[in-house]
């Protein structure tokens, strides 16, 4: 048994220490909010979270978690109050969705480091993770519109 | 974690949870099964405590469906969107309408369903009126609705559920009035799309996220040639390793079941298939000959206007172009999946599928079992773009869940998603135009590539015409007297299908560039030129003058920077392009694309828009990175990084405008994609002088 701290919780999870975070998340813990991709870590449908810094969970053996805080979207607001959240919905930046998780702990991550970044500092935190609907703009867009949000708070 | 009922299930969330909840479809027929709710037609449902539940019946991939059909449905029943529940469909004929089949695709989701949904809400909105006007014992006439009610004349109200038993027993009424669009909540405004919350929450639930009592997942090792076959393969390394439940053939290949995805494929791994070669070990080389040997034949006629030869044989000018499109892979994010559950002699399928109807036949065909007793339910799906019109994903779960007596999920590798596509059809287009002055006299125009519809719908090919192939040529919307298209139809032996846009996405390219060709040829404005070439086509020349001056055709721009455009009408709508780009280091760079679509009618403007902005992405990625190239019989492609897609960091601004019009309504999923291309292409031949003539685009 390995002992993960997954959104503020300890949970033992009994699984092969090679098996990535991702699968042990979707499959262990039923956290499906993380979506599989690529498996190699050039779409980040599957970051989350580790102590604060973003990583890709399909390159993250469980055994390579230790101690860290791993906060997947579940442990965002399930009432979808979060500035980031809030921002991804007034401007409908969603269409199929699969990618938005990823990109929704992209922008958390970079706004809690940089709480007003610039277009150039945006663009760098989050090209890292692919959308084939062709959201990019409106990401642009409710980035900002989060920090602001964030700032009214 | 949130199980599936076995009917269906709600994909959207509840305005009071907020959340994904569950619960029954109800097909007509539950009208007989619950006495207490109020079911008039297979898309409304009224229980008798006041919840409302609408019934979609397209897949959401991204486009939209559900928030527009969803929009359409709650205006004419008027009930606040936030208060009802949503359920996706399982296949079922009350919902082919008259497309003859349950599916997504062509851009048809909103326009072909509009007035059924009208029609269904409208029904269930009279229905309820009636069974208060009978409570109140007054004239129908003097009865209103509010959101969810019925208000009588003197001041009563009756919410709809208290309304439903007595409304379940009244006739229903062939033509209910619709209530004036002055009246509507939703549609024609930028409305919030109905699964936002559960798309930045995590919940909801795509077809890899499907959950079984006793699930196991499975994968699969392909032939990698096209047409390969299994000849056998050595498990033992496999077989006894931690979680793996069995090892199969399967048609697809190799099965490996296991507890879970990463067992599955770290067993595969050790599982050593043989396989027959392909007869045609076939490469991009051989593809090209065959192609181009094809345009020496006489091609199957598709378009005749006037004489081509009799004009090109006069004319003073002629020019020849020959231009070439690459395959194209979809790379839907969620990677092809399905569940299924064959047990007692039926099958239960949960699948983020575009054609509900295809795979529930396809498995009872697979199963040797009636239709009646498969099951198809939809999940939502991460993008579609045509690939999950396809069944072969869903007979892998179905022939696993057989082999394992158990209830099978097959996820796919991003590898296998691209290297075991239907791809976007490669072919050659040579064309000839002829000019008398400036003025083109004949469009000659010569297609070769391999056909969708011979294998899909082989009895839609009329007399050697594929009309995905010629689809937008065909159309040519330009005033030239003389137009002769024939098209070649060539089994490469690559797999093709429908690819976001089809025909048009490739054709588009060759048309558009090819006028530009002629435009400078006459030496004229690109966009001058076009204009008189379409005097007689307003909504052509609509889309063309909006983006023209929003983006400011003419007007100078900083150096190192220019302008293309482009116009295309498919699937009903006008969409035209302007693009404006740089080099960098030899490669494009665009900075802005004005957009402009004239769509007719449409329910959510803002839905428009997104669906733009993301054609405008599809395009882009496939004009600047777009090929899957062939070798030794198979598709030399691994994983994103020899298939790239566009990143954050490269997109341009996008602006969208949209023409008010009044007209029928137009698709919009998929007609901002072909313009892009050939606007992309003409820009650079403005900027640098090089007229490229191949997909994707690269600078010499």
């Amino acid at each position: 048994m390995i002992t993960l701290r997954v959104n503020g919780k300890a949970v033992e999870v009994d699984a092969d220490p090679d098996k990535p975070l991702l699968w042990v998340l979707r499959e262990d813990l039923g956290l499906t909010g993380s979506k599989f991709g690529c498996g190699v870590g050039q779409c980040l449908a599957c970051l989350v979270h580790l102590d604060g810094q973003p990583a890709a969970a399909c390159l993250t053996p469980l055994a390579a978690v230790g101690e860290r805080e791993v906060t997947t979207i579940e442990g965002l607001p399930a009432d979808g109050s979060h500035p980031v959240q809030r921002a991804w919905m007034e401007l409908n930046v969603v269409q199929c969705g699969y990618c938005q998780s990823g990109q929704v702990m992209a922008a958390t991550a970079l706004l809690a480091r940089t709480p007003q970044p610039d277009e150039a500092a945006i663009d760098t935190a989050l090209r890292g993770n692919l959308c084939r609907c062709g959201t990019y703009q409106r990401i642009r867009q409710a980035v900002a519109r989060a920090a602001s949000l964030a700032r009214e708070a | 974690m949130v199980s599936l009922s076995r009917r269906a299930f709600v994909v959207g969330g509840t305005s009071v949870a907020g959340g994904l909840c569950l619960g029954l479809r109800l097909p007509a027929l539950a009208a007989v099964q619950d006495e207490s709710a109020f079911v008039p037609n297979a898309f409304v449902r009224v229980a008798a405590d006041g919840a409302v539940t609408l019934t979609l019946h397209k897949s959401e991939m991204g486009q939209g469906a559900h928030s527009g059909l969803a929009a359409i449905l709650a205006d004419e029943l008027d009930v606040d969107l936030a208060a009802v529940r949503l359920a996706m469909a399982d296949e079922d004929p009350a919902y082919y309408l008259h497309m003859g089949t349950m599916g997504t695709g062509g851009s048809t989701s909103v326009r072909y369903s509009w007035d059924a949904l009208a029609q269904a809400g409208a029904t269930a909105r009279a229905m309820l009126i009636a069974a208060a006007a009978r409570t109140w014992k007054v004239e129908r006439a003097a009865c209103r609705t509010a959101m969810g009610k019925v208000l009588g004349p003197a001041g009563q109200g009756l919410g709809y559920g208290e309304l439903a038993t007595l409304a379940a027993s009244l006739p229903v009424p062939e033509n209910p009035p619709r209530r004036p669009p002055a009246d509507y909540r939703y549609i024609g405004k930028p409305t919030p799309r109905v699964d936002n919350l559960a798309k930045v929450t995590g919940r909801a639930q795509f077809g890899i996220d499907v959950s079984l009592p006793g699930l196991l997942t499975a994968v699969v090792l392909r032939a990698p040639q096209f047409g390969g076959a299994l000849d056998g393969f050595d498990a033992s390394a496999a077989e006894k390793l931690p979680g793996v439940r069995a090892i199969v053939a399967i048609d697809s290949g190799v099965g490996v079941i296991a507890d879970g995805y990463w067992q599955a494929r770290r067993a595969a791994q050790r599982v050593t298939p043989r396989w027959r070669p392909a007869a045609l070990a076939l490469d991009d080389a051989g593809i090209a000959r065959a192609l181009d040997a094809a345009l020496e034949q006489p091609g199957s006629p598709a378009r005749r206007d006037g004489d081509v030869d009799a004009a090109l044989a006069a004319a003073g000018k002629t020019l020849d172009a020959t231009y070439r499109l690459p395959f194209l892979a979809h790379a839907c994010m969620e990677p092809m999946n399905a569940t299924a559950h064959v047990h007692d002699g039926r099958c239960d399928i949960w699948a983020p599928t575009q054609g509900q109807t295809r795979a529930r036949d396809a498995a009872a065909a697979l199963l040797g079992i009636p239709r009646e007793r498969v099951a198809v339910h939809t999940t939502y799906l991460g993008g579609g773009f045509g690939r999950r019109f396809e069944v072969d994903f869903v007979l892998d779960a179905v022939a696993l869940s057989r082999a394992a007596k158990a209830p099978v999920k097959v996820i796919w590798s991003r590898e296998d998603d691209l290297a075991h596509d239907f791809y976007r059809p490669a072919a050659v287009h040579r064309l000839r135009a002829a000019f008398a002055d400036s003025t083109p006299t004949a469009w000659q125009h010569r297609i070769a590539s391999p056909s969708i519809q011979s294998r899909i719908a082989p009895g839609t090919v009329k007399e050697g015409v594929d009309r995905t192939v010629v689809e937008g040529v065909r159309e040519l919307p330009y005033a030239i007297p003389n137009v002769a298209l024939d098209c070649a139809l060539v089994d490469v032996g690559v797999p093709v299908g429908y690819w976001r846009s089809v025909g048009s996405s490739g054709n588009a390219f060759v048309v558009e560039s090819f006028v530009d060709e002629l435009a400078h040829a006459a030496g004229e404005d690109p966009l001058a030129f076009r204009r008189r070439l379409l005097e007689g086509q307003p909504r052509h020349r609509g889309v063309l003058d909006l983006a023209a001056t929003r983006a400011g055709w003419g007007e100078p721009l900083p150096e190192g920077r220019a302008r293309g455009l482009a116009v295309h009408m498919s699937y009903g709508s006008y969409v035209a392009q302007v693009v404006e780009v740089e080099v960098a280091n030899g490669t494009p760079r665009v900075r802005r694309v004005v957009c402009a679509i004239d769509c007719g009618r449409h329910v959510n403007p803002d839905q428009v828009v997104a669906q733009m902005e993301g054609g405008i992405v599809y395009g882009l990625t496939a004009a600047l990175h777009g090929e899957v190239p062939m070798a030794d019989g198979a598709a030399r492609v691994g994983n994103f990084d020899s298939y790239p897609l566009l990143r954050l960091d490269a997109m341009p601004q996008v602006e969208v405008y949209i023409v008010p019009s009044d007209a029928a309504p137009g698709g919009t999923g998929e007609p901002g994609v072909p313009p892009l291309a050939p606007a992309l292409a003409n820009a650079l031949f403005a900027l640098t002088g090089q007229r490229l003539r191949s997909l994707p685009l690269r600078l010499g």
